[in-house]
């Protein structure tokens, strides 16, 4: 057998190694490397910065377990910007595999930095409906999601005072994996009910929302565990996605390098055909 | 009248709520309000209907020993554990220490992130199988690719650190996102807009029907 046939049929569980190692390692034995802000995340940045200190914010948080690794990173950096700011956040969840892992999340980083339940923060939790609850939540949040998470009457925390629309909000904060999520709150909310949105979003919807930055409809965005990064060194954090992006970048360079293996066994088979 | 009475609902009711876009009146925001909660409603006895249905297809699945019938089993007792345990626990079942939760917490929540950690070994080796470079459409991908997949982690900076900043991988990743990528992107957005809204109006005008019994 041939090199080049030795190549093309070689047991793809040695790629799989290998990615498992690059990933492994580097959580093991971290890696400095530098993280440059792009102008999206810092916009994001500057979108908190400017809020009125105590203002109540409504942060959307429309993803699931599967998007653990790049969103639950900007959750909790995004509450902990808030409540160092002295902001309040209302958080609600349009992902039916989301809820539980949301309010874990919230409640985490609402101890942490010492914050009461429903004075501070609520959770509003789940509500079916995709963007029909996007239009309703502009008539009536409190009608629209008359129970929180673990089933206590929404009206009953002093954070839901003074609390009836998107009127109620200086900003928006989006966080989202996909459908429903940033794009519909931009469709459906962000020109009709006139509020500001800065979002989060995966890496691989991130370049849908590149138009949505340009046009002004959304004013910031944190794009994948590198946005989430970003950010934390903002926020002068070094949280998971700062400790993920070791392991990223050496999959990234990974995943490149294969591309060219592939390729380069491919010009290889095909100069040995034509000998 | 079978077909006439959805047809006239579905004029009616996408003609209302696209009059609540632009008209503030009391006559159309109400009914819109009004409709949209019916939606909200509706999707959650979709969830009904959904459960059942998964229930029905499964069991039949089950009984007549269909391939994969021990992953339905599986499947239903999944359904029904949840069902059961939500029902036990009450309007605050979603609540910190339930056993809803801590099921949520300690299967759900983590099988979910397994399978989508588990496509990080799948993209590398299809990286290495499939992604062929044989055109010169292919291989302008391939190169913007390659600059995208490592100017937008850090290992891009570190590599180019030495190099002006316009020239680091960081910045024309950036340019080829912001650019190319951007007017590719918001030329689809428009014409999949263009084509919501032409589908919109041929529902509301009655000439779209696929939607009533799978009808032309």
């Amino acid at each position: 057998m041939s090199l080049v046939q030795r190549l093309e049929t070689f047991d793809r569980r040695w790629i799989f190694l290998v990615v498992g190692l690059l990933v492994l390692l580097p959580l093991i034995w971290p890696v400095p490397l530098p993280i440059t802000v792009s102008p999206r995340v810092q916009k994001f940045y500057d979108a908190i910065e400017a809020l009125p200190e105590g203002s109540t914010v409504l942060l959307a948080c429309d993803y699931d377990p599967g998007a653990k690794p790049e969103l639950v990173p900007m959750t909790r950096s995004v509450l902990r910007h808030l409540f160092a700011r002295h902001c309040k956040a209302i958080i609600t969840c349009l992902w039916n595999g989301g809820p539980g892992l949301v309010d874990q999340t919230v409640r985490e980083v609402g101890r942490e930095q010492g914050k009461a339940y429903g004075v501070d923060y609520v959770d509003l939790g789940y509500k079916a409906g995709y963007e029909a609850v996007m239009v309703l939540m502009g008539q009536s949040i409190p009608n629209t999601f008359p129970t929180d998470q673990s089933g206590g009457i929404t009206t009953s925390y002093p954070i839901m005072r003074g609390i009836r629309n998107y009127s109620s909000f200086p900003i928006l904060i989006s966080i989202s994996a996909g459908y429903p999520g940033t794009k519909e709150y931009v469709q459906q909310v962000e020109g009709r009910f006139h509020i500001k949105i800065i979002a989060g979003v995966t890496a691989v919807s991130a370049p849908e929302f590149y138009a949505y930055l340009q046009s002004g409809q959304l004013q910031g965005l944190l794009g994948g565990m590198a946005g989430a990064a970003e950010y934390e060194k903002l926020r002068g954090e070094s949280g998971a996605a700062t400790r993920g992006m070791v392991p990223q970048s050496f999959a990234h360079v990974f995943i490149a390098l294969c591309i060219l293996a592939g390729n380069a066994v491919q010009w290889l088979k095909r100069k040995e055909k034509r000998a | 009248m079978k077909r006439e009475i959805p047809l006239m609902a579905t004029a009616v009711i996408g003609i209302f709520m696209i009059l609540s876009f632009f008209v503030p009146h009391q006559l159309v925001s109400v009914p819109a309000d009004f409709l949209q909660t019916s939606a909200v409603i509706v999707v959650a006895f979709g969830y009904v209907l959904g459960g059942a249905n998964a229930l029905r297809i499964n069991f039949d699945a089950i009984y007549k020993r269909r391939e994969g019938w021990p992953y339905k089993i599986v499947l239903v007792a999944g359904l029904l554990t949840m069902v059961t345990v939500g029902a036990i626990e009450g309007r605050g079942f979603q609540g910190e220490h339930t056993r809803f939760t801590w099921i949520y917490n300690s299967v759900y929540s983590p099988m979910q992130s397994t399978m989508f950690a588990l496509l990080a070994f799948y993209i590398a080796s299809a990286a290495f199988r499939a992604f062929r470079i044989r055109t010169l459409e292919a291989g302008l991908l391939a190169v913007a690719a390659l600059i995208v997949m490592i100017g937008r982690v850090p290992i891009g900076d570190w590599l180019t650190h030495a190099l002006p900043y316009s020239y680091r991988l960081s910045s024309i990743q950036e340019w080829i996102m912001d650019n190319p990528q951007n007017s590719a992107k918001r030329a689809i957005l428009i014409g999949a807009a263009l084509g919501v809204m032409a589908t919109g109006l041929r529902v509301i005008l009655g000439l779209e029907r696929s939607y009533l019994s799978g009808e032309d």
